[in-house]
């Protein structure tokens, strides 16, 4: 049955039922199987789809489309002048969805507050082990170490106190770990001996409640009728159909089987955009595909040999072999679309013959190196290997002889952080949080031997990262930001590759659907035409 | 036969002991760290790692491991997946009844085709029919399974709209999970037309998963019949003058049963190890995808212990084999 059919179905019995319209049920073909529905137990954008974005809500948000923040679960807060202190109004009236087990008692409090950053932050609380997880991304954010206590002031009222300024705090906030738990419901999932609950059959104030999961296969979800944004959620129902493969995804979005699907085959997507029976809308997405150098090894470590190097790099070639037109080139190491990106900074030219002299010039002949691949896709790098051999075909115009390495995913991720690393790798990076620093901070001395793959402590650029995490002025970050930009170009640290760019698939019916730079998919203010 | 059938049981014991090794040696010999792959670009710290290492246990010598793990195999605990948190054994048992559904509905398909497709080419060895056959049971054979359901859908569900694309039942059809066949569920469910569109998106993927074993059915039936139809006794039996579908069907069938019993035997074996195309191609929640999923991150006791109960389900339909064996040719059961 086709979802038109569905829809008259649908509508048909409610009809005969007595009601007043329709229930509009939105399906969406998702790629993937969350692996729960606790946000803060994990880290993929396809958990937080299913989880974090219909079900929870947290105390600030980012403002659908864009990486502002906005007012959540907070309806308003302040931070204190030295910078270390963050008082959140809290929202009153907000209702905490029920299920068979549970029926809330109360409205949403500070108490729930407390509770959704005690449990990942304390390891004395009871659940910090409860679930059998760990918090990742609280961890990699820093939080541990940032925040010093969280204090109840009344019922509608939470102080957070930092242990030193920091200016992405605030957008830390509106990340899917910092999803807002019911207290209530965690106390009595533990006195009934099933914690994993909190994970299996999720409490939020979202905008959807979940209904129920068939692994691999369906998750529903209903409308919070009590949802606190007036008007929202426009659906009353929703639908996760999970679909991986994405050719399939496309003859079930034509076939009427679903209303949107996410990441389309590139090779589709032209036939897809000639079709009037599909919606292609189109974003630059918020990441960028790298080849960092190890900056510590001669003759990477001679700025002017990277600057080579990366001027023999074919970067449209790139674009439109592995990314089949799917990408753009970078040429700073945050995307365009983020704030403080310096558009006056000049790419180094693709120039194979200025390459070759520039290497002469610092006396380097019959180069050898390595090239890392990785062995998996992601939308920063769909097909590393083939970006490798391009690179290697590439060098070899100038002289420089490139042998591909690739190890399996976890081996890649453990042996390229290595000080004494033989080769450049091919990586990239995702935002986490909309701000500059999330991604520059990748380059800093504190993630040598780790995250920073360039091996690259350069203090000018350092200095500039760490006055830039503790400026709240945004005028001034975005300065000091710029600034690193040009550092990063004279520099070479990376070649920057490129950037995705987002495509995502819909049928005509669907209003209101609004693509988001973080990558989320979420349909708060998605409708249906009659 | 029931002395028979205790002499099979009882090979089960090492064969249990043996599996129980490989399965929990197997996902260790590969590279890669479960607790790296799940960190990803972003990484951890070493003192997060070292917490990780011990909330997993794998700081504890192997031996230790093992022997938590034996242990808890005897009492029924696979142990919980690193990812979702659930048990293993729960997980298994919610998805394990998509792929017996399937496999059984495909391997049920390429029996009652294969096995009569095999016996008319031998009984019209080298006319056309015999001909076309065989070449198309090597074509099926040799089909990429990727293309051929692709293939399917585009003509089918795409532009004929016959069959629905790919999942287990319409959205519309919501209802507890009773067995977890869909095919009963729907049934128990009473809602009108649930069992139908559980049929309908039965179709394409039992297709789609029965045309492999179809080929290798029908062809092991007509070399099997070929034997068999050579033998005196058969020529003894036309000689009589009974009837053609009598000497092929009874005296023929009956004999050339056994390879093709051992080769029907293996097939269940390997779909029950989960289809793992198929059930990527039809969005069909079954053990095969959940495997795959689970070699790539490492999920060390997902993989371990699927790979147990997976075993231990082919292990079921061997035995079965055997005392079909039994039943067919009563001499095996006397040996």
């Amino acid at each position: 049955m086709s979802l038109r059919t569905f829809l008259t179905a649908t509508s048909l019995v409610l009809t005969m039922a007595g009601a007043a319209t329709a229930e509009q049920t939105l399906v969406y073909c998702s790629e993937g199987s969350p692996e729960g529905f606790d946000p803060a137990l994990y880290t993929s954008g396809t958990t937080f789809d299913a989880s974090s974005h219909p079900i929870f809500n947290r105390l600030v948000e980012f403002k659908v489309g864009t990486t502002e923040v906005i007012p959540g679960l907070a309806e308003s807060w302040e931070a204190s002048d030295d910078g270390l202190e963050y008082t959140f109004h809290l929202r009153p009236g907000v209702k905490f969805h029920s299920n068979d087990s549970f029926t809330p008692s109360r409205d949403f409090n500070a108490d729930d507050v407390i509770f959704s950053y005690m449990r990942q932050l304390d390891k004395e609380d009871p659940w910090y082990t409860a679930e059998g997880g760990s918090w990742e991304y609280f961890d990699y954010m820093g939080m541990p170490d940032l925040i010093k206590e969280i204090v109840k002031v009344d019922d509608l009222t939470v102080k957070f106190v930092l242990n030193r300024p920091e200016a992405p705090f605030i957008a830390n906030m509106a990340m899917d770990f910092a999803s807002i738990m019911s207290k209530e419901y965690a106390d009595a999932m533990m006195s009934a001996g099933t914690p994993e609950m909190l994970n299996q059959a999720p409490i939020g104030t979202g905008p959807f409640s979940f209904v129920a999961y068939q692994k691999d296969a369906v998750i529903r979800y209903a409308k919070n009728a009590d949802y606190w944004a007036e008007g929202l959620p426009k659906v009353d129902n929703l639908v996760f159909a999970i679909t991986t493969d994405n050719s399939v995804r496309y003859q079930k979005l034509l076939a009427g089987e679903c209303h949107v699907m996410p990441y389309p085959n590139p090779a589709d997507i032209a036939e897809m955009q000639a079709n009037p029976d599909v919606n292609v809308m189109e974003q630059q997405g918020l990441n960028v595909g790298y080849l960092a150098y190890n900056t510590q090894q001669p003759p990477f470590d001679n700025p002017a040999v990277r600057k080579a190097l990366n001027m023999a790099i074919d970067k449209q070639a790139i674009i439109d072999v592995v990314f089949q037109g799917t990408g753009e080139i970078a040429k700073n190491p945050i995307p365009p679309t983020m704030w403080s990106y310096n558009d006056a900074v000049v790419d180094d030219p693709y120039d194979p013959e200025a390459a070759k002299a520039m290497l002469e010039a610092q006396g380097v002949t019959d180069l050898s190196m390595k090239i890392w691949a990785m062995p998996v896709q992601r939308p920063y790098n769909p097909n590393a290997r083939r970006m490798a051999e391009l690179m290697q075909e590439d060098f070899s115009k100038i002289g420089v002889n490139v042998e591909i390495v690739s190890y399996e995913w976890g081996e890649y991720l453990s042996r390229s952080k290595a000080v004494d690393r033989d080769g450049a790798v091919l990586l990239g990076w995702t935002g986490d949080n909309g701000d500059p620093d999330n991604f520059l901070a990748l380059l800093g001395c504190d993630g040598v031997g780790g995250a920073n793959r360039a091996q690259w402590c350069y203090q000018p650029f350092q200095d500039l990262l760490e006055a830039g995490k503790v400026t709240s002025d945004v005028a001034e970050r975005t300065r000091i930001y710029e600034e690193m930009q040009v550092i990063f170009k004279e520099q070479a640290p990376w070649a920057t590759i490129a950037h995705s760019v987002v495509f995502m698939p819909m049928r005509p019916e669907v209003e209101g659907y609004v693509m988001h730079p973080l990558g989320g998919h979420i349909f708060t203010a998605v409708s249906l035409a009659e | 036969m029931i002395q028979f059938f205790l002499a099979r049981l009882m090979t089960f014991i090492p064969t249990f002991l043996g599996v129980t090794i490989i399965s929990f040696s197997f996902i260790r010999v590969l590279p890669g760290d479960p607790i790296i792959v799940m960190a990803g670009e972003r990484g951890m710290t070493e003192e997060r790692y070292a917490e990780l290492q011990q909330q997993f246990g794998f700081d504890r010598p192997l031996l230790v491991q093992f022997w938590d793990y034996f242990t808890g195999v005897l009492q029924g605990d696979l142990g919980e997946s690193f990812v979702t948190k659930k048990p293993v054994f729960d997980e298994f048992f919610s998805l394990f009844p998509a792929t017996l559904e399937l496999s059984v509905v495909a391997i049920i398909l390429a029996t009652a085709l294969g096995i009569p497709a095999g016996v008319i080419a031998a009984v019209n060895r080298g006319k056309f029919f015999d001909r076309a056959l065989m070449s198309s049971a090597l074509v099926g054979y040799s089909m990429p399974i990727f293309w051929w359901a692709l293939l399917l859908i585009i003509v089918f569900s795409g532009n004929l709209g016959w069959t629905p694309v790919s999942g287990r039942i319409d959205l519309l059809y919501f209802f507890p999970n009773v067995t977890g066949f869909m095919l009963i569920d729907s049934l128990l469910s009473g809602q009108k037309g649930a069992f139908a569109s559980a049929v309908e998106h039965l179709i394409l993927p039992s297709i789609v998963l029965a045309t492999i074993p179809l080929a290798v059915i029908a062809r092991q039936t007509r070399s099997a019949m070929l034997e068999v139809l050579s033998e005196d006794y058969i020529r003894t039996a036309r000689a009589k003058g009974l009837a053609p579908i009598r000497v092929n069907g009874l005296h023929a069938l009956r004999n050339a049963m056994i390879p093709v019993v051992t080769v029907i035997g293996l097939m269940v074996g390997t779909l029950l190890a989960g289809a793992i195309l198929t059930e990527t191609i039809f969005s069909w929640p079954g053990i095969g995808k959940w495997m795959v999923d689970s070699i790539f991150r490492r999920d060390y006791p997902v993989v371990q212990g699927g790979l147990l109960l997976v075993a231990v389900m082919v292990m079921v339909v061997n035995l079965i084999v055997d005392v079909l064996y039994g039943f067919i040719n009563p001499k095996i059961r006397k040996r």
